[in-house]
């Protein structure tokens, strides 16, 4: 039993801190807050340069094999620094799938594309109509010749505005069950009938609504079978479990102390407790993520450690924002000026992100039913 | 990170959580309240030598460190078993730390329980002490020495009886003759790590009852049928469960974590030990609430063992104090003592 991170993620812990003190800078902070795109092009290409876009990709699709140790280091680094993160993550998932479905040809002339930060990828799954229960989806693929022809429209399409590629979830066949007739495409963004329109949320982050009229792709650019795209849309959903936001956890701690201790607050009982519960929150967070790191570098199976991670973590970052700016006292109004308010400034930008975090990459009630079922042994919740 | 137990680790989970489930049946729980010991187990458990298990083989224990004991304390929570292993086991670690090699093998050979007075004698003269109800022996910081005092010959501790089934006691600490171990700074060191180790493991116990308190609870849930399906199928009985098996998990590294670091890192350990005690509390009388819950009217009738797990999970922790305070503790480990 050893709780420290291995030595290799040790020392590439420091070599991430020292990128990240040379390459995100106030200017690109900034641009995010007032953006939200969660995508700068110059910190991912410096990214890509060092070889982190894919870092645990295989040396031969411009990876450096780092393990899920490593990874975690460098995911929590995006957090704690509050950089622009979205769109790498989104990425990576969709490397990560197409290394398990892609045909040759996809891996050939896209892995390397997005290794060197070139190729960005947006997720649509989610739409108007199907959200939770995203194997709804509704958007229309229809085979003509060696082209498909795709109609409909997403929601909260995150980066599709910046992003070269969809990875869109469609319904190939409409007669059978649900899960049946669904087809994955890779859509470039810049065809024609594509369009992203601007979906502002009480994060900052911008996300889009994205519609698909007579959009034509190439059949190569088809992921998995056709009528087979829940088999890929599992391989996906899979890759996504074990997120969490325990370095948001550690970053809304830093930042509400700060403000108690320039406020001169750190002797009240009440805002000590209301810190300590955060801290401890946070702590739980990260053994949780880091154990589902751990199994995941072992290849051990996982049941409800995933879900349990990003259930928590959420829930935590929720409650704890919440008291934290309760903390406040009228200075959680103080928006600008003033000794306190750069931080004051942070617990109150936490408390409106945080509740993004049990919604997106599925929600708590997602989370919890699949820890019931998986974890626990309970029937299945969801008909359909 | 490296969650893995050792081989030897993994055996001694495995030996007591047999050991608990095939001699601490919650028959045997039932017939010991409302004093929470049994002797004829006790005996059983001595001869494992778990008693003496976290002391060093020199002194004759069994040489394993704080972890090994968490785990035990854990499979024994899970049985709820009527034994102080961890008042016992602390106590005898802490003999051992002191060198008091007199004491620590009479303890050890002794048929009775040993108990630690968690607060200073001077301070608290008539505290409830943890397993003094059965105690042949307590250890206990007075006017800066810490001393044994044996259980005078007829003398009978005054018992309360409570929701819990804990054996706690008060003894005449304050004027009973004792042994005197050490005295000063060594004493004072010693004795505060005795009860870093007893929150440790009590957290592990519970730990232990918190996650067999969720999991009658989903056995519960997949049996019972209302409207034509099992109650499990329902979120309002599903969701509550998984919220309580996320934070038994949590509380579990959280445990482990501060274990490990008493050695590995010991700047962050005292702020971990009091994030472990703190959080298991809670996570445990949660899931034993949400167990019982989930019981419906059977959960509240005393047929049912889940009542036995609810009873005690508030009880536990309430021998050391209110978990709240202990996130006030927290604080001050993390961010100093407050200057008001
Ligand atoms: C900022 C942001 C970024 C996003 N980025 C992307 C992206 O890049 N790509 C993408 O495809 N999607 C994205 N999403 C969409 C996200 O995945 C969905 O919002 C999410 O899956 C929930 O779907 P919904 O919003 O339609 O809510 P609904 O599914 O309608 O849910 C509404 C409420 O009902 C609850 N609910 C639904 N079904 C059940 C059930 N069976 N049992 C109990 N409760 C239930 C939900 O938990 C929720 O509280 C993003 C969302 C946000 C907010």
């Amino acid at each position: 039993m050893d709780f420290r991170l291995t030595p290799e993620a040790q020392e590439f812990y420091d070599e991430v801190c020292a990128f990240f003190d040379e390459h995100l800078d106030a200017e690109t902070i900034a641009r995010e807050e007032r953006t939200g795109d969660g995508f700068d092009r110059a910190f991912h290409e410096a990214l890509a340069e060092r070889g982190w876009v894919a870092a645990d990709w295989p040396k031969k699709f411009g990876g450096q094999e780092r393990d899920a140790h490593e990874m975690y280091v460098l995911d929590q680094e995006f957090l704690r620094r509050g950089c622009p993160r979205n769109t790498s993550v989104t990425t990576g998932l969709v490397g990560n799938t197409l290394r398990v479905v892609g045909t040759e040809r996809q891996k050939r002339e896209l892995l390397p594309g997005i290794a060197s930060g070139r190729i960005v990828i947006s997720l649509g799954y989610s739409e108007p109509q199907a959200g939770s229960d995203v194997a709804a989806a509704q958007t229309r693929a229809r085979r003509e010749g060696d082209h498909w022809r795709i109609d409909g429209q997403k929601m909260f399409t995150t980066g599709a505005h910046l992003t070269d590629y969809i990875f869109l979830l469609a319904r190939s066949d409409a007669s059978g069950g649900k899960r049946d007739g669904l087809t994955m495409f890779l859509v470039p963004t810049d065809s024609e009938g594509f369009e992203a329109q601007a979906v502002p949320t009480l994060g900052g982050e911008r996300t889009n609504l994205s519609f698909y009229s007579g959009v034509r792709v190439p059949d190569w650019l088809r992921v998995g079978e056709v009528d087979g795209g829940w088999d890929v849309m599992k391989v996906a959903l899979s890759l996504e479990q074990g997120v969490g936001f325990s370095g948001s956890a550690e970053t809304l701690h830093r930042r509400a102390l700060e403000w108690a201790e320039r406020a001169g607050r750190l002797d009240d009982p009440l805002v000590r407790e209301r810190l300590a519960r955060t801290a401890l929150n946070a702590e739980v967070g990260k053994l949780l993520e880091q154990r589902a790191v751990w199994m995941t570098a072992e290849g051990r199976p996982m049941r409800a450690e995933g879900p349990m991670c990003k259930l928590f973590t959420s829930e935590a970052l929720i409650e704890d924002a919440g008291s934290l700016l309760d903390m406040l006292g009228p200075d959680a109004l103080e928006s600008g000026g003033g000794p306190t308010s750069p931080a004051a400034a942070a617990v109150e930008f936490f408390q409106r992100y945080a509740q993004g975090t049990a919604i997106y990459a599925g929600t708590s009630e997602i989370m919890r039913s699949l820890i019931a079922e998986q974890g626990l042994g309970l029937p299945r919740s969801r008909s359909g | 990170m490296d969650l893995a137990l050792s081989e030897e680790q993994e055996l001694i989970r495995e030996t007591f959580a047999g050991f608990f489930s095939n001699e601490s049946s919650l028959e045997l729980v039932r017939e010991c309240e409302p004093l929470g010991f049994s002797a004829d187990l006790w005996k059983k458990f001595a001869e494992t030598g778990a008693l003496g298990m976290g002391v060093p083989e020199s002194l004759g224990g069994g040489g394993t460190g704080l972890i090994e004991m968490a785990l035990v304390a854990e499979e024994c929570g899970r049985q709820l078993a009527p034994v102080p292993f961890v008042e016992s086991a602390v106590a005898a670690r802490l003999l051992a730390r002191l060198e008091a090699p007199d004491a620590l093998e009479a303890a050890l050979e002794d048929a009775a329980p040993l108990a630690l007075a968690l607060r200073l004698v001077d301070d608290s003269p008539g505290q409830r002490i943890p397993a003094g109800a059965v105690a042949g022996s307590v250890l206990a910081l007075r006017g800066g020495a810490l001393v044994r005092v044996s259980r005078p010959p007829g003398w009978e501790p005054d018992c309360p009886k409570n929701h819990g089934s804990a054996p706690i006691a008060s003894w005449p600490l304050a004027e009973a003759p004792g042994e005197v171990l050490a005295e000063g700074e060594r004493a004072r060191a010693e004795f505060d790590t005795a009860v870093e180790e007893w929150k440790l493991l009590t957290a592990a116990a519970l730990v232990g009852l918190g996650r067999e308190s969720v999991r009658l609870g989903a056995e519960y849930a997949k049996g019972r049928e209302q409207f034509g399906a099992p109650i499990g199928s329902y979120q309002g009985i599903a969701h509550p469960l998984a919220d309580c098996a996320t934070a038994v998990d949590g509380a579990q590294l959280l445990v482990w974590e501060a274990v490990w670091a008493r050695e590995d890192e010991p700047e962050r350990a005292p702020a971990l030990a009091s994030m472990a005690f703190a959080f298991a509390a809670e996570s445990a009388a949660r899931a034993a609430t949400v167990s019982l819950h989930t019981h419906g009217g059977y959960g509240f009738s005393l047929e049912y063992d889940v009542q036995l797990y609810f009873r005690r999970a508030r009880a536990w922790p309430l021998v050391w104090d209110d978990p709240r305070r202990e996130l006030q503790r927290l604080a001050d480990r993390l961010y100093g003592p407050s200057r008001s």
